[in-house]
């Protein structure tokens, strides 16, 4: 039986929960140009918020009313700890060193990873994520499980807020034009420092959504969840050409996509039969990042307009 | 009556080093300004001063007489002050159009808008041909066009101009000039920065020459334009 377009579609899945993650990491650095390292374990305290709510909620709360609240509980929580980092963590420390706010984001990463970790109730080991009811959907010879429906449904839905929002809004081409030009972008009367923090708000919240999906795809959150993905993220989003809100999605659906054929094909290659399987998942995604780091530096969709003086 | 822009002994620093030190002068409402001065005089950071993106280190700036020295950048252009900076620096990755939106960020008079956006293509056919091409594809003087278009379209009442001659060629230089005077002559009231004197005094009601980040010479711009010393300084006479 042919598996291809069954790995095909689980790539697309995995990748857009990439994407989600991947657009916070690449707004900011857009607008700041500060690569935010706390970003993943915004996207673990989005899970961990959901499952709040969730916990919060009277036993035999059907899902499809716990879910929504559950998404809202998870965007609350992201964006309050992403704006409150924004301000105390890394404002005081804009016009400084470029090195000062990345130690930061490394710092505050830890210290958001061990307080989960130490307050948050049995977090030592991984938490149970609430399950969706039902058996898996079935369109010709591919499979999509319970749990990834909610992907499908808002991975989509999200890109296209997201782009209507940065084309269309007043706010939106204020961001664009901060990250063109900060200094012309106060000349038009644009408040830069609230687009900074528009800018850490829309990320959190995106990853509060791809926590959510995470959560039900793999039936569980823990402290350590926003490490690994927010790795896998950040490479989305230097591999779709960090800056590029679009590229952050193509990255993202790209690394997906290669990360699973890679894992389900590279063993049939003659002589690589050891370098196949889940455990080299990471591995391949990597071996992407550098490729394109070695032959497109500017990453997938990174442009390089002529900005003339 | 007080004048629209009044600047008093005004002092600036980047860092330890003073680019502007001790400065004073007025522009009133309906004339043109000019500063002219040689490269590291202080004009353009007297302009970024202004417009709020430097801070001073002490002195007075007034408009329409009130102080500008605690006001923050964003909030300045909705003053009534607005400013084409030095290098033009559009916004390379959008359209014309939306540059030219983005000068109008803080009004919401859609139909007012639309009629300005108009307006400056009146003013620039060019820039009305390519409204929806990205604006880092025009050239140098298509692209001081549209910062000069994207300046008016916060309707000022004072308007800024750093070296809006800048590297262009003659004929683009003379339309450039051609096009303060129209605006000149419609009312607009301009603060100019250039290191054509020539052009800039002809143009102007009052020059200021700096050097150094000193006034050193004021007068009417036809008597700047006659002056001994400046004709040799700036004009390559001798």
């Amino acid at each position: 039986m042919n598996e291809l377009p069954q790995q095909l579609v689980n790539g697309l899945l995995l990748g857009s929960m990439y994407g989600l993650v991947a657009i916070g990491y690449t707004m900011v650095y857009g607008i700041v140009q500060l690569i935010n390292f706390a970003h993943g374990e915004i996207f673990m305290i989005g899970g961990f918020g959901a499952l709040s709510v969730y916990l919060l909620l009277p036993g035999g709360t059907t899902l499809w009313i716990a879910l929504p609240l559950m998404l809202i509980g998870a965007i609350i929580v992201a964006v309050l700890v992403a704006v409150a980092a924004e301000r105390f963590a890394y404002r005081p420390l804009r016009g400084g060193p470029r090195l000062a706010p990345l130690i930061t984001a490394i710092g505050l990463s830890l210290a958001l990873q061990q307080a989960v970790w130490a307050w948050y109730p049995e977090a030592k080991s991984s938490r149970t994520f609430p399950e969706i009811p039902g058996g898996p959907f079935h369109l010709g010879s591919v499979t999509i499980q319970t749990g990834d429906i909610f992907l499908v449904i808002a991975a989509p839905i999200s890109m296209l807020i997201l782009g209507y929002f940065v084309m269309r809004t007043r706010t939106g081409r204020g961001m664009q034009a901060t990250a063109q030009d900060p200094d012309t972008a106060k000349l038009m009367g644009i408040n830069t420092d609230r687009i900074i923090v528009v800018a850490f708000a829309l990320g959190a919240a995106f990853a509060a959504i791809g926590a959510v999906a995470y959560g039900l795809k793999y039936g569980e959150v823990q402290f350590r969840m926003g490490f690994l993905l927010g790795l896998k993220a950040f490479t989305a989003a230097v591999l779709g050409g960090i800056g590029n809100i679009y590229g952050a999605m193509i990255g993202g659906l790209v690394l997906g996509v290669a990360e699973t054929m890679a894992s389900a094909y590279v063993n049939h290659v003659p002589g690589m039969e050891q370098l196949g399987g889940q455990s080299w998942a990471n591995a391949w995604a990597f071996v992407l990042l550098i490729l394109v780091l070695l032959f497109r530096p500017q990453g997938l969709l990174g442009e390089r307009v002529a900005d003339r003086a | 009556m007080t004048a629209l822009l009044e600047v008093e002994d005004l002092r600036v620093a980047y860092g330890k080093i003073q680019a502007v030190k001790g400065i004073s002068f007025t522009v009133e409402e309906g004339e043109v300004v000019t500063l002219i001065g040689t490269n590291g005089a202080g004009k353009t950071t007297t302009l970024r001063t202004l417009s709020g993106l430097l801070k001073p280190v002490s002195g007075q700036i007034r408009f329409e007489g009130k102080s500008l020295r605690k006001i923050p950048a964003h909030k300045i252009v909705s003053l009534g002050l607005a400013h084409s900076p030095e290098g033009r620096h559009i916004f390379p990755r959008m359209s014309i159009e939306d540059n030219l939106l983005l000068g109008a960020f803080l009004r919401s008079d859609k139909a007012g808008i639309d009629k300005d956006v108009q307006r400056a293509y009146d003013l620039f056919p060019i820039l009305g041909e390519r409204r929806k091409q990205a604006a880092g594809t025009l050239s140098g003087g298509e692209q001081q066009m549209l910062a000069m278009g994207r300046a008016l379209m916060s309707q000022p009442k004072l308007l800024m101009l750093d070296e809006p001659s800048m590297g262009l060629s003659p004929i683009m230089m003379q339309k450039i000039m051609a096009t303060i005077a129209e605006l000149k002559s419609q009312g607009t009231t301009i603060l100019l920065v250039e290191q054509n004197a020539q052009a800039a005094l002809a143009l102007a009601d009052h020059g200021h020459v700096m050097e150094i980040g000193k006034v050193v010479l004021s007068g009417t711009g036809q008597d700047l334009l006659h002056d001994e010393s400046v004709r040799k300084a700036y004009l390559g006479e001798d």
